[in-house]
């Protein structure tokens, strides 16, 4: 391709040359490197951003964790390299480990949830009648819409002490010692609120999708697997399943990366209280870093906090990168 | 093939069921907000609000700034949204059109780029954003949300390019035209219906975004509706009738996108995201 461009045949050019007298032939010439140029430069400002704009913030972050960076710090624009200090501190830190698993154990079990009952109400979908469906379908739509911070605060309403909606009818179903409850008081309310707002929120997404999904199965592989004496579940595992899988295993992986990083949610329901109990990694990032003033350490925390998340989503990455190679 | 009652019956139960789940929070939050105070206040939960006040959003929009941050969410939204087009345009133009070296790399680079923790990285955003001197600035937050719209727009605008037959883009040219004039005058006006459905779901999440311009901007003059929402409650107690219509006038953009977007929604994000 590169020769191609480079040495034009030489019949039509020799004639060009003939008839303008000279710069033609360089002028295509000219013309036709630039033309193996264009690609490059069409996609120079979309490099240079990503370079700029997420390369030097990822790279910074490597940085600052190699640097003594407090308060003082900051005021007197100083820079103190301290090796791999915050590293040590952090790793030896039973906070941070406790905060890890925390974050693994929180992600996991949110994403199990979105995928079975996402999964369940795509299938859910499918089988309905379509006026039905449609109905069921603006219902997830409003659901994912709606904006985190401001889906966040619904649920602190919905979930208030006083004039809650959720400790009335809790109340009323006979469990009276919920009449007055705060939900914001104890780790394990509080986890599970968040959990029911981000389940709440991401469910439409694989739901829909998989629907979207499931409406493209051809139809005849059901004939065929009826023909063959197959029943609805054994269509359902023999043709539903492996037909949905590549999408399933994607849109985990997707979750799992969103969910791990919910910083909104946490930190707008309880700031990651009480005392301290509800932070997830992001959210400990931001604590130690930007409310404590510890920015060295934070970074160290930000950078540990992708190598997990690198870490969890490496089988997904792997295929997907592996999918790319073949494909183009 | 018959089903028996129950068989029928117990899906529709179920989705009846689901919809009321999903469409809860949604309902309450308008409920409340057009509720006067003591439909809210009351022992027993008023469900079906009879009186409609505006009482709560002349709270919410008095609220000192209130324009501001309006204007502010607008500008970076819609800022970011044209810059991110602009670029994507021309790299998805490349990637989907042309053959060159690299170009492999260059669709994974966009692909990981589009998995990008931003939420974990704003403590290195604030020191290159403080180091600038560029606190409390929309600068900083317009082109970092540029950024993050970029990979799906690039991704998503690759694969509206590639469907535009090439053959009326070769035509074109034989006609006379030159390849830009043949981008400008038959492929840019075929790609309207993909750069407007891109083009929200960037307005979607730069309008959302809330941890960069927590840590970024601390000047009331500086910040986006998002961070205003989530400081209301704290401001207002348990005013929860204003809280809601604040609340209510930060969605109502999204959901109207939204709804009127649903169709695209999914084959935009699955071509998009799912993809990478």
């Amino acid at each position: 391709m590169t020769v191609q461009t480079e040495r034009p045949p030489s019949g039509p050019a020799d004639v060009r040359k003939a008839d303008d007298g000279g710069p033609g032939g360089q002028k295509k010439r000219a013309a036709s490197r630039a033309g193996a140029l264009a690609p490059y430069l069409l996609l120079l400002p979309a490099c240079v951003a990503t370079v700029l704009l997420l390369g030097w913030p990822l790279l910074k972050d490597v940085l600052l964790s190699f640097q003594n960076l407090n308060m003082a710090q900051l005021i007197q624009h100083v820079t103190e390299w301290n090796g791999v200090d915050n590293y040590k501190e952090t790793l030896t830190s039973e906070d941070f480990w406790r905060v890890t698993l925390r974050s693994i154990v929180f992600t996991a079990v949110n994403v199990v949830l979105i995928m079975v009952v996402g999964t369940l109400i795509g299938l859910l979908l499918a089988r309905l009648g379509s006026r039905m469906r449609f109905t069921l379908m603006v219902g997830l739509v409003l659901a994912w819409a709606m904006p985190p911070v401001a889906a966040t605060t619904v649920y602190q309403w919905l979930f208030a002490q006083r004039f809650g909606v959720v400790n009335w009818v809790l109340d009323k179903l006979g469990w009276h010692s919920m009449a007055d409850y705060s939900w914001t008081s104890s780790q394990m309310s509080t986890f599970f609120v968040v959990i029911l707002l981000i389940v709440w929120m991401s469910i439409p997404f694989v739901a829909i999708s998989l629907y979207a999904a499931t409406t493209t199965i051809p139809k005849e592989l059901y004939e065929a697997a009826s023909l063959d004496g197959a029943g609805a579940w054994r269509s359902f595992t023999t043709v539903t399943l492996p037909f949905l899988r590549p999408f399933l295993l994607a849109t985990t992986f997707l979750e799992i990366i969103w969910v791990f990083k919910a910083f909104v949610q946490v930190f707008t329901f309880n700031g990651g209280g009480p005392d301290r109990l509800t932070e997830i990694l992001p959210v400990y990032a931001y604590v130690e870093g930007v409310g404590n003033q510890h920015y060295g350490m934070g970074a160290a925390i930000a950078v540990l906090t992708i190598l997990i998340l690198l870490g969890l989503t490496a089988y997904y990455l792997r295929i997907v990168l592996k999918q790319e190679e073949d494909e183009l | 093939m018959k089903r028996s009652l129950i068989g029928r019956l117990w899906p529709n139960v179920t989705a009846v069921v689901l919809f009321l789940g999903f469409v809860f929070p949604v309902y309450w939050m308008f409920a409340t907000a057009f509720k006067p105070t003591g439909d809210i206040v009351s022992e027993n939960p008023v469900w079906f609000p009879t009186d409609v006040t505006f009482e709560h959003f002349r709270t919410a929009v008095d609220v000192d700034h209130f324009w501001t941050y309006v204007t502010n969410s607008l500008t970076v939204t819609v800022l970011a949204v044209v810059f991110s087009l602009i670029i994507a345009l021309a790299g998805s133009f490349a990637l989907a059109r042309m053959r060159f070296r690299g170009r492999r790399h260059f669709i994974i680079v966009f692909m990981l780029a589009q998995m990008a923790p931003w939420e974990v990285m704003i403590i290195a955003m604030y020191m290159i954003v403080r180091d600038a001197s560029m606190l409390n600035s929309l600068v900083p937050l317009t082109l970092f949300y540029t950024m993050m719209i970029l990979p799906f727009t690039i991704l998503t605008l690759r694969g509206f390019v590639a469907a535009v037959p090439k053959e009326l883009e070769e035509s074109a040219m034989v006609d006379g035209c030159t390849r830009r004039q043949a981008f400008r005058r038959v492929i840019l006006p075929l790609l309207a219906p993909g750069l407007m459905s891109t083009s929200l779901f960037g307005f979607i999440t730069a309008w959302n975004e809330f941890a960069l311009v927590l840590v970024l901007n601390k000047d009331a003059e500086a910040q986006t509706l998002p961070l205003w929402l989530s400081r209301f409650q704290t401001q207002f107690g348990d005013d929860w009738g204003a809280t809601m219509a604040a609340s209510s006038l930060v969605s109502v953009p999204i959901l109207i996108l939204f709804v009127f977007l649903q169709r695209k929604a999914v084959s935009g994000l699955t071509a998009g995201a799912v993809k990478g």
